[in-house]
């Protein structure tokens, strides 16, 4: 499947250049507007996090692409501290740093797909894809 | 560095978020709004979001303690303009802004502020007061 594009996440400059460039796929894919927001939504919580807690890294934009359906594949990697309990992260409320806690969650539930691969002191892999309604 | 300007208009704060705001913008924004709400004693502002096309869990966090921070001051802050797609979103987000006063434009805002000090309503923006 075609690689878009792969973006460096290493100030909260970056972070705004990641909602744009997924915006302008999502637009260019045929996504309505709820569905550009929520995925839009979701790139900048999981960037986000990519720059505070794994130190700065990366998201590869992707497009999946089958008979029967069209969907954005986002892959954040970063070489942080890693998360050693994933599903406590994911939970509503949790943080380790100064927020809501609601990032992780709430994008996972802003999307269709989504996986944590995360290993202390090496770094944490987010995969996740949206697929056009 | 790049900053959001604030209006004042009458006895209120008018702030347009046109740009999509990196984290530091959105947390200078806070800060220049507590300096100008204790510098003007302005009893009301007015945050028009209708030019944003995203709100996550961080620019949610900044408009929710805008509003905290305000009120702790003695004035109210409405947000007005909010784009439906964003709504749907931040509900599925989890963020339900509950502290957060909001309109759906600039004059509904403004009505809602002056019912709120209990001033008679004058209708349209005083930019001369
Ligand atoms: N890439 C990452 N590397 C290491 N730890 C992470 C990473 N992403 C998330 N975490 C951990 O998971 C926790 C929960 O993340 P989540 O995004 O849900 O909340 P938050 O970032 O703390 O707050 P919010 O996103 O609401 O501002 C974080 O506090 C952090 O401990
Ligand atoms: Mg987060």
């Amino acid at each position: 499947m075609p690689i878009l594009e792969t973006i460096t996440i290493l100030d909260s400059a970056d972070i705004v250049r990641v909602r744009q460039k997924v915006r302008s796929q999502t637009v260019a894919l045929g996504f309505g507007l709820v569905d550009q927001t929520k995925i839009v939504t979701a790139a900048s919580e999981i960037a986000r996090n990519t720059l505070d807690y794994g130190g700065g890294g990366s998201v590869t934009l992707e497009v999946l692409e089958s008979a029967h359906r069209v969907g954005l594949r986002l892959t954040f990697t970063d070489q942080g501290a890693g998360i050693a309990n994933i599903e406590l992260a994911l939970q509503n409320g949790y943080t380790t740093g100064s927020g809501l806690g609601l990032g992780l969650g709430g994008a996972k539930r802003l999307m269709h797909e989504f996986e944590i691969t995360s290993e202390v002191g090496k770094g944490t892999c987010v995969t996740t894809v949206r697929w056009r309604q | 560095m790049e900053r959001i300007p604030i209006l004042q208009m009458g006895q209120f704060l008018l702030v347009t978020i046109q740009v999509d705001m990196h984290d530091r913008l959105a947390l200078a924004l806070q800060d220049d709004l507590t300096d100008r709400i204790v510098k003007t004693s302005a009893s009301g502002v007015l945050i028009d979001i209708s030019s944003l096309e995203i709100v996550d869990s961080f620019i949610g966090r900044v408009l929710g303690n805008i509003a905290t921070v305000s009120q702790l001051l003695g004035t109210e802050t409405v947000i007005v303009g909010m784009q439906p797609a964003i709504a749907i979103t931040l509900v599925e987000l989890g963020l339900s802004l509950s502290g957060v006063r909001t309109a759906a434009n600039i004059d509904a805002g403004m009505r809602l502020l002056q019912i709120s000090l209990g001033a008679p309503f004058h209708g349209g923006l005083d930019a001369n007061p």
